[in-house]
């Protein structure tokens, strides 16, 4: 008997470990992984193909991290069925383990579509460092690669590809790259920044089949685009997107919607169950509602509150939202909330300098800030991400936020001295 | 712990704070060295913030509840238990700027290399913070406070 469970180990498991250490020092925990060693940052597997990082700098905690918290880590491991009657988790290899508390920290996989040929030897998602690893042992032989999906893995792999040398093309479904998170002035500033790196990006299209080669059909030769277009490469990634991984909770009574559904306590609709990370539909502040945000900090700040309340100390989940720091081809990025609002009834402010790459957006409703996106400047941004999580009405101060000088001074003397004092 | 606290009503804007910060921080403590000789010059970690006639000094509040160490993707960024201070391993950090987007004084910066985040240390080689030592009007204070 484990009294707490954790299934998963990545950033929302490793945040209810260290959470569940500080309130209980004593309960049993295990934690169960497919991954070998999984206290690494999987943001990071972009850089381990690049070459910029090994797995030693990856791991987020160091190789004592399970034993320092005394945690059993089943590393390697499946687990492959839930009893929540009996309330215990069924491993590969038959074996059993019991919990008092369990917490579903199960992650997302790649979305791979129907695509004729994506068996085939060449063709990898990109999600874990396995990947990663059988990613990287192609690179050195290949010359040439397509990916699949222009959002944030896509660009991350695409930027790793490109610096080891390979000939990139990308190909995205949507008119512009990172069309989720960005707005089509920002996303052509990332887009001028690829295409100087030399990585060809195909818009309005998708990878209808993917080729062999004529002396081994197994084998990845090249990638037929919707309008008939042919590129020839040696690899494929495919980027389009992740979603929960819920195959242990199917057939159980544990409520779901695209993903698990949670309250604010993490808590699953069945006692004693609870979910996290990218498999959990957690609150959205700026939606008001609960929605799935597949986001590492989020999952190891729903981790961290879940392992509170799993240890018994009450703790609410402030919320999150959609957000996104990117550093791929230079280009500094944040962006935050409704960074490009398809509806009315929003007021957008936008200061745009595109001889300095100087962009700044923001998204207010009702003279609260509900999106952002900075580029290039984007060192205050974090201030502004603090005045929409606590909903500040910036009705008297809107015009200051996005100039050059914006900072602490530019807020009114009330706003700062609260804001500085409570640090 | 100890937080340095500024006092924007004494803060006359001479930026001094941010000339030793650099100084502190860069590799031979000397002021016209860390200037003029070395390329490219260390930043200063506290930000000097003006709006005339408004004028305060700030760098990382070392918070308790630290919100750039819970979105850190590397586990470069650590409050540590003892010290109560929010440290940050330049060796770990990828440069992502998660840090940066969640820090609600913008108190990280970039770099000069562009890769990584710097940010206060509260100068681990000093009793007093360069900034608050060479301070002179005082508008930079070290204060004990619970943690």
């Amino acid at each position: 008997m484990s009294k707490y469970v954790i299934v998963g180990a990545s950033a929302a498991g490793i945040g209810a470990v260290e959470a569940i250490r500080e309130v209980d020092p004593v309960g049993t925990i295990t934690v169960i992984s497919e991954e070998l060693c999984p206290q690494y940052s999987r943001p990071m597997i972009s850089d381990f193909i690049s070459g910029k990082a090994s797995l030693e700098k990856m791991k987020c905690r160091d190789d004592h991290f399970w034993k320092k918290n005394e945690a059993q880590a089943l590393t390697g491991r499946t687990a492959v069925r839930l009893n929540l009657t009996e309330r215990y988790v069924e491993l590969d290899g038959g074996d059993k383990v019991d919990f008092e508390k369990l917490l579903l920290a199960t992650g997302g996989k790649p979305f791979i579509p129907k695509i004729e040929g994506a068996d085939k030897e060449g063709v990898f998602t990109f999600t874990t460092f396995s990947d990663a690893e059988r990613l990287a042992t192609r690179i050195e032989s290949a010359k040439r690669a397509v990916v699949i999906g222009a959002g944030l893995i896509g660009v991350s792999v695409a930027e790793a590809l490109a610096k080891r040398g390979l000939e990139v093309t990308m190909v995205e479904f949507k008119d512009k790259i990172l069309s989720l998170i960005l707005d089509p002035a920002a996303s052509e500033i990332v887009e001028n920044a690829i295409r100087k790196a030399g990585v060809t990006i195909v818009t309005g299209q998708t990878v209808q089949r993917i080729l062999g080669k004529p002396e081994d059909d197994s084998v990845v030769d090249g990638a037929v685009l919707t309008n008939g277009d042919q590129v020839p490469c040696d690899l494929v990634i495919i980027a389009i997107g992740v979603v929960p991984r819920m195959e242990l909770v199917a057939g159980t009574d544990v409520k779901t919607n695209r993903g698990i559904i949670v309250d604010k306590f993490m808590r699953t609709s069945v006692p004693d169950v609870y979910a996290s990370g990218d498999v959990a539909e957690a609150y959205d502040f700026i939606f008001n509602e609960n929605r799935l945000l597949a986001l590492w900090p989020l999952a190891h700040l729903e981790g961290r509150v879940a392992g509170y309340n799993m240890a018994g100390k009450k703790t609410d989940y402030p919320g999150g939202t959609s957000m996104s720091a990117l550093k791929y081809f230079g280009i500094p990025i944040i962006s935050v909330g409704i960074a490009n609002p398809k509806e009315d009834g929003y007021e957008v402010l936008v200061k745009h300098e595109p001889e300095k790459n100087f962009y700044k957006k923001l998204v207010l409703k009702d003279n609260v800030i509900v999106g952002m996106i900075f580029v290039n400047d984007i060192e205050r941004a974090g201030i502004i991400f603090h005045l929409m999580k606590n909903c500040v009405n910036v009705k008297k101060f809107k015009q200051e936020l996005i100039s050059e000088n914006f900072g602490l001074a530019t807020l009114p003397s009330r706003l700062r001295k609260k804001m500085c004092l409570e640090g | 712990m100890r937080r340095i606290i500024a006092k924007e009503e004494v803060c006359m804007g001479c930026g001094l704070c941010e000339v030793y910060c650099t100084v502190q921080h860069s590799k031979s403590k000397d002021i016209i060295k860390a200037y003029n000789r070395e390329h490219p010059r260390p930043i200063s970690r506290v930000r000097l913030e003006t709006n005339r006639p408004v004028s305060f000094a700030i760098q990382c509040r070392h918070c308790d509840d630290a919100p750039c160490v819970t979105a850190c993707l590397s586990g470069a960024m650590r409050k540590d238990e003892e010290t109560g201070l929010v440290t940050h391993d330049e060796e770990k950090c990828m440069g992502c700027w998660t840090c940066i987007m969640v820090c609600p004084y913008g108190a990280i910066k970039m770099d000069v290399s562009g890769k990584v985040v710097a940010k206060c240390d509260h100068c681990p080689e000093l009793d007093v913070p360069a900034c608050v030592a060479n301070c002179p009007n005082g508008a930079l204070v070290l204060q004990e406070v619970k943690p």
